[in-house]
């Protein structure tokens, strides 16, 4: 309905819209190339054999194995170890910062805590080969302490913030009604906590759960230096394991451009791009509901 | 004395999309005059006016047919245009809506969205219009301080004086006191007389009083469609239809 | 029977406690960063070109310079590119389902792991476009990593603009430009050089993505050109704390990550300062 004479509105809008319309086809490029690589590997190796098959060898000399369950099991395994701990810790966090602390404390806190975020993945690795390995080995009498608890307990820390950081939105972000509501009727503080505020912030809390676990999943550079790297399909927590990131990291620059195994890394990668996708696809539908529950 | 028309609705209808909001409107606002919209809430009134500066353009679903004329054209003709339109048709919101610069740049803004330079001129139209609407004797010492620093009040007439800035010919108020205390709308009443003597007038009002008070004209508005439109001392003293009485009664649902 | 009044102390110092270990997890991971690193952090380690024979005679200049370059590409790819979809998407794009459809898409897309932006980025541009493993190919692969970040936080502060700024500007008889370049953009513009750093900070600490698309563990000399194969902060350390055998291996390690973490940090805080002022001095 807009109907400008205005030359220079219509040249504005039209670069807005080129470039907004470029980068949408340079997204959406980067799931389709993914997608054409990766789907190859299905016509050589059936969706049965890869997802199911227990065994990744592809060098293997006549008969090699396509199998990613292990690497896949190594994914969940320091996804949801990771989560086990970040959620109470976080939870907690986010609890004290937003209807505990002062505000002065809150503002101080909270970006602290975000500070972590800030702290490149290759580093937490670093401290984890240095630091957390060797210890948890002599706590635990392993040969080596690279194995899939250790890069549970950094990837945990690494989640970390995100859900303090969001659940703390969602708690901040609901009325203080009904706060109110329930202290007017002789609730302590913390019977207002957990019998009104986290039900109401619950669906918030999971996005922010599951923000997390997308971050988990897609972790490379902890799992890579900490998770030791063994294919073979994990027996306990204490297992060398390797997560799909790092199998992918380790494998693609030696392999043949073009061959079946470049193509099945391909095709990791796009159920990693499907993971990620979908967790985060979740996270955001709940927040969105959230949202319009509470006017946040 | 015969009076003057403005602006004239012929046939006008209006949807947001399938639903329709408004229904054969034909008025006529009369020049230099303050013509009242009353009406119970959602009965279309902010819509109506909102059609008259086409802000309802920024709505991607809106549909409107029939003609609004102003200046015998048509607003929503193939060669009107929006932008002239809004210079001369100002519109003051239901809630002061200052924008977070200073006093003073808000009153200049319409001066420098057209490329006025002249720094002497824009300080003097600034001056001009806070005198205009009531607030530069409040104001004069702070013109740099935010905008957000005064009261509601002062801010709808810093509302009132940026539209004036822009010299309009007529202005459009949606409401503009129903956020404000009894002081300060008694102070715009005042203001909104004095500026009818130059511009015409149309103020959206769930305020019967008020309408009663200000306006010299008054439309009735129900469910997207005119009741009643008449002289307003006519219409508080003798409505003629059913319906205008029973609201104005305060009988309404 | 233990009184709800007890029950809530109880809890409240868990809170607390979690609160005080995660904040500590930071101090720790900082103080250790410190300790093990700032040992071979000086002038020369700063400044000079690695040394492949005997690594404590060299320092990690390339490494760094590589990181800068680095992000000047990543900067020039993403952000203005970024910038104008958020504001086509907020301002001009109509909003229907297939708008918050694509702006839904852009957000999941902002979580999806670096290491499939890496593979993407080897075989398109590395590989496709023929860019070899070079600087330009690690700028474009970070940079589409980055872009899904820059444009969600663009988006949210164009967002964080109350309508009624817009509304009172067209009533004025301002243009659309008009409107966004007076009295909608100056009003999210920290907010969106926020999202900026962030994105462009993290982009800086990034590793896997870049194994594959052109960093080295040595090159003898800076990057000339952006064809060249570059030398970065983050493959670096990586390399020396796994792959390298030198007994001082680990202690560089830490050095560079130290110096990584400072220049994080640094943007980091800006950030943060960015913040707090832009909400001290929001007044609507």
């Amino acid at each position: 309905m807009f109907n400008y004479k205005n030359t220079k509105e219509k040249l504005i809008e039209l670069f807005f819209s080129t470039t907004g319309i470029l980068t949408l086809l340079i997204l959406i490029g980067i799931f389709v190339f993914l997608f054409v690589t990766g789907i190859h590997t299905f016509a050589k190796i059936t969706p049965t054999d890869f997802f199911l098959g227990e065994q990744w060898n592809p060098d293997a000399y006549g008969t090699p194995k396509w199998g990613i369950l292990s690497l896949i099991i190594g994914t969940l395994m320091i996804a949801f170890g990771s989560l086990v701990m970040s959620i109470p810790l976080g939870l907690a966090g986010a609890v004290y910062l937003s209807e505990i602390a002062g505000s002065r404390t809150r503002e101080l806190l909270k970006p602290a805590i975000e500070m972590i975020a800030g702290i490149p993945s290759v580093v937490l690795g670093l401290i984890g080969i240095l630091f957390l390995s060797p210890l948890i080995a002599n706590v635990f009498g392993l040969s080596h302490g690279l194995n899939a608890f250790t890069s549970s307990v950094i990837v945990g820390v690494m989640v970390l913030p995100t859900i303090i950081s969001i659940s703390e939105d969602v708690l901040t972000s609901l009325p203080n009604e009904f706060r109110e509501a329930s202290l007017a009727l002789g609730a302590t503080k913390w019977q207002m906590i957990r019998m009104t505020l986290l039900p109401a912030a619950l669906s918030g809390i999971v996005a922010a759960v599951m923000l997390g676990l997308g971050r988990a999943i897609g972790e490379t550079m902890v799992v890579l230096m900490v998770a030791g790297n063994s294919i073979a399909m994990p027996t306990s927590f204490f297992s060398p394991v390797r997560p799909m990131t790092a199998n992918i990291a380790i494998e693609i620059k030696e392999v043949v451009t073009g061959s079946l195994h470049y193509d099945a890394l391909f095709a990791i990668g796009l159920v990693l791009f499907v993971m990620t996708f979908i967790v985060n696809f979740i996270s955001d539908i709940i927040v969105e509901k959230h949202v319009r529950k509470y006017r946040w | 004395m015969k009076e003057k028309v403005k602006i004239g609705f012929k046939d006008m209808g209006f949807w947001y999309g399938s639903k329709q909001i408004l229904s054969e409107v034909n008025l006529k606002f009369y020049s230099k005059k303050i013509t009242a919209l009353i009406g119970p809430s959602g009965c279309g009134k902010s819509t109506l006016i909102r059609c008259i500066n086409r802000m309802n353009d920024l709505v991607p679903t809106a549909k409107i047919d029939g003609r609004i004329i102003y200046n015998n054209e048509d607003i929503y003709g193939k060669n009107a245009d929006v932008i002239e339109l809004r210079k001369k048709i100002g519109m003051v919101f239901q809630k002061p809506n200052p924008f977070p610069m200073s006093i003073f740049e808000n009153v200049a803004y319409g001066l420098r969205i057209q490329n006025m330079k002249d720094k002497n001129e824009i300080a003097r139209i600034v001056k001009k219009s806070l005198e205009k609407a009531d607030l530069w004797n409040e104001v004069k010492d702070c013109l740099s301080r935010s905008a957000f620093g005064l009261s509601g009040g002062q801010q709808q007439r810093l509302c009132i004086a940026r539209t004036l800035a822009n010299d309009p010919e007529v202005v459009l108020l949606d409401e503009p006191c129903s956020s404000l205390d009894p002081i300060a709308t008694a102070k715009i009443e005042v203001l909104l007389k004095k500026i009818k003597r130059e511009k015409t007038i149309i103020i959206v009002t769930h305020n019967m009083q008020q309408a009663k008070r200000i306006s010299d004209y008054s439309c009735y508005l129900l469910n997207g469609k005119i009741i009643e439109y008449s002289k307003t001392e006519n219409m508080f003293t003798h409505p003629k239809n059913k319906l205008t009485k029973d609201y104005l009664d305060g009988r309404f649902g | 029977m233990v009184s709800e009044q007890s029950k809530q102390a109880i809890y409240f110092t868990l809170f607390k406690s979690a609160t005080v270990l995660s904040v500590a997890i930071l101090l720790f991971v900082l103080l250790f960063i410190f300790c093990e690193g700032a040992g071979v952090v000086d002038i020369k380690f700063l400044t000079s070109m690695w040394s492949h024979r005997e690594i404590t005679q060299g320092g990690i200049l390339p490494a760094i310079m590589g990181t800068f370059f680095l992000a000047i590409g990543v900067s020039v790819v993403s952000i203005p590119l970024g910038i104008c979809t958020a504001i086509y998407l907020n301002e001009y794009a109509k909003e229907n389902l297939l708008t918050r459809t694509i702006k839904l898409a852009i957000r999941n897309l902002a979580g999806v792991p670096s290491i499939v932006y890496g593979i993407f980025g080897l075989a398109f541009f590395a590989l496709f476009l023929k860019l070899g493993g070079s600087l330009i190919a690690a700028s474009l692969t970070l940079g589409c990593m980055t872009l899904p970040w820059i444009i969600t936080a663009s988006e949210e502060s164009l967002k964080a603009v109350p309508n009624s700024f817009r509304e009172g500007s067209y009533a004025l008889g301002a243009t659309k430009w008009q409107t966004i370049k007076t009295n909608v953009l100056p009003h999210s513009f920290s907010g969106i050089m926020t999202g900026a750093i962030l994105g462009l900070s993290r982009a800086m600490g990034e590793t896997a993505p870049i194994i594959m698309v052109g960093a080295t563990f040595f090159i003898a000399h800076l990057p000339n050109s952006p064809f060249d194969k570059f030398m970065a902060m983050p493959y670096h350390l990586y390399i020396l704390a796994t792959q390298h055998s030198s007994p001082y291996a680990r202690e560089y390690a830490m050095g560079t990550a130290l110096v990584l973490v400072a220049l994080i940090f640094m943007l980091n805080l800006g950030v943060f300062a960015l913040r707090y002022n832009l909400r001290k001095k929001k007044a609507w």
